[in-house]
């Protein structure tokens, strides 16, 4: 068993409490950071291979680099707490668990942008999550951990509450909402490192991103990198649901297999069956067969297979499952959390939706398929956002890998 | 519960509102933050309370309408005194989320999105609530309820007041 990182506060008795994380070495990191030149901190984070691990593993240190050298305007640190791709739960354990590994994190990578303002956006259902949060940025506050006393000009924590939509978990709709709006994503470029929440420079970073961060601090990023793969360093957490023995939080160095996550870590799959197929990362993530499941679960990886890691959300599927029936309500999600905003994403989530649902019921036609792939394929990289082409992968991947089940399911005329 | 078709702030809901709007660099981006203070003290989001609030942050009742109906957490329409929300998204639907929202609609005798004669339950179907490791699961008011089975589902919804 690999040794325990982003989880190991998790299983102590009132691991949300600030107590127990100092007891655990929790704030030593921030001891460190505090004394260090912003830019040193910045390096290190470059040098330990951290990717952003909501979504879209951009290179951490990277990122924070694109903040503009020497600007005296506010920059803000945004923490996408917005969890959201169906399939993944890592954050909320965070939140509930090691809130205080949170505001750690956030203190450093506010050190390192200049940030003298935090703000945290926690998707609105999670009220559990949110109370004990805040309950925890309470005892930071009581402590002098935040407020004025932080070096460098003070920094703030602002806890934010979405009010229920998926698109807020993009960066760019998130800053949106963040600003009181509609959760629409902007254009970029701009990217938010220049123009961001409130037209100022502005870094988000997911939740588990941010807690890799006093790890990093306290052992060196060379111990970082060299947990990880070649482009990736670290640990990180699996959210692993649907038909295994064991679905849960799974954290493993990310050159662990897909097949070992099902197999090892998950206990294989419910009741000895065969396993049919599994989604990598998130509802977003095209679809994979048994036969490509001997990939690293970096950001390599699944790319390799024409997918992609994402949230690294793991959804299985044991044989008993019926594919078109699982891409009807992936479809079902999509056209009902698009935002509305890009005529190719409104209008081919909505008439996908119909096809993948007349399929199943029995009333499809023979040219459905081949229409939701040329939808699919047509819109695809021409919108504001990634949440279209999110979409695409299923589309084409659930049809493409699984044609014969979905034709003999359109020829027989019966309900899936 | 105060009147959601004559909306008004008490003082001390007024100081609320006056902090939060302080908490960023723009007071608009306490609209969010606002419309949720508004649902609980007033029970749901009426056409008057957006107008109320537009004032409370000079934008008008237009974009308050525009922001209310973007968002699923927002009711437009009175709600029962509980909310049940069923995820279908794609773990809770491999693990059996049809039977629950079946045995939903069974005890409570209402469709997703309607709420009982008696006023106490609304219940929807909602994507995912990000805790599939405890799929089939759900929402109940507050609290996530997993690892559901449709008599587990009769258990909790006999024990709402």
């Amino acid at each position: 068993m690999a040794e325990k990182i982003l989880t190991k506060n998790f299983d102590l008795r009132d691991s949300h409490t600030l107590r127990v994380y100092r007891e655990a070495g929790g704030y030593r990191a921030w001891d460190k950071a505090r004394g260090m030149e912003p830019a040193a901190i910045t390096e290190e984070v470059k040098k330990s291979n951290l990717r952003g691990l909501g979504g879209a593993g951009f290179p951490t240190g990277v990122k924070w680099g694109f903040i503009p050298k020497g600007s005296t305007a506010p920059k803000y640190l945004v923490v996408n707490a917005d969890e959201g791709e169906p399939g993944t739960f890592k954050d909320r354990y965070i939140l509930e668990r090691d809130p205080h590994a949170l505001i750690e994190g956030m203190l450093i990578a506010a050190r390192a942008i200049d940030s003298r303002v935090g703000f945290v956006y926690i998707r609105g259902e999670y009220v559990q999550p949110w109370r004990i949060f805040s309950a925890a940025v309470k005892e930071a506050y009581d402590a002098g951990l935040l407020g004025a006393a932080v070096p460098g000009g003070g920094f703030d924590i602002v806890i934010h509450r979405g009010a229920g939509a998926y698109i807020c978990g993009e960066e760019t709709g998130l800053i949106s909402s963040l600003e009181g709006k509609k959760g629409w994503p902007k254009l970029k470029p701009p990217f938010p490192a220049i123009k961001g929440a409130f037209g100022q420079p502005t870094i988000v970073n997911n939740v588990e991103t941010l807690v890799c961060l006093p790890h990093i601090l306290t052992r060196g990023a060379e111990w970082f990198a060299g947990l990880g793969t070649k482009t990736q360093g670290g640990t990180r957490l699996y959210s692993v649901s649907g038909h295994v023995v064991r679905p849960g939080v799974v954290e493993a160095p990310v050159s662990v297999t897909l097949r070992q996550l099902i197999y090892e870590h998950c206990g294989g799959i419910r009741g000895g069956r065969a396993l049919k197929a599994v989604v990598p990362g998130g509802a977003s993530a095209a679809i994979l067969t048994p036969d490509e499941i001997d990939i690293p679960m970096d950001v390599d990886g699944p790319k390799s297979k024409g997918s992609m890691i994402g949230s690294a959300g793991v959804i299985v599927m044991d044989d008993t499952v019926s594919i078109p029936d699982a891409l009807m309500v992936v479809a079902r999600f999509y056209a009902h959390e698009s935002c509305g905003q890009c005529t190719p994403c409104r209008e081919s989530t909505g008439w996908i939706y119909k096809m993948s649902h007349r399929i199943v019921e029995g009333k499809g036609r023979k040219e459905d398929l081949d229409n939701i792939l040329d939808v699919a394929k047509r819109g695809a990289g021409t919108t504001i956002c990634a949440f279209y082409d999110g979409a695409v992968g299923p589309y084409i991947s659930y049809i493409e890998k699984f044609r014969d089940e979905f034709e003999a399911l359109i020829r027989s005329g019966a309900h899936a | 519960m105060a009147d959601p078709r004559n909306p008004r702030f008490t003082d001390q809901q007024l100081a609320e509102v006056r902090r939060l709007q302080g908490l960023y660099p723009d007071k608009r981006g306490a609209l969010l933050p606002v419309l949720h203070m508004a649902q609980d003290n007033f029970g749901y989001i009426s056409l008057e309370i957006e107008a109320y609030v537009g004032t409370l942050f000079d934008l008008s009742a237009a974009h308050v309408h525009e922001v209310v109906t973007f968002y699923t957490m927002y009711f437009q329409q009175p709600k029962g005194r509980h909310v049940v929300a069923v995820c279908h998204n794609l773990s809770c639907h491999l693990m059996g989320a049809k039977d629950i929202i079946e045995r939903c609609k069974t005890a409570l005798g209402v469709a997703p999105g309607e709420t009982t004669k008696d006023g106490k339950v609304t219940l929807l179907t909602v994507e995912c609530l990000c805790a599939c490791e405890q799929a089939p699961m759900m929402q109940v008011d507050d609290r996530y309820e997993g690892l559901l089975t449709p008599d587990k589902v009769d258990g909790i919804l006999r024990g709402l007041a």
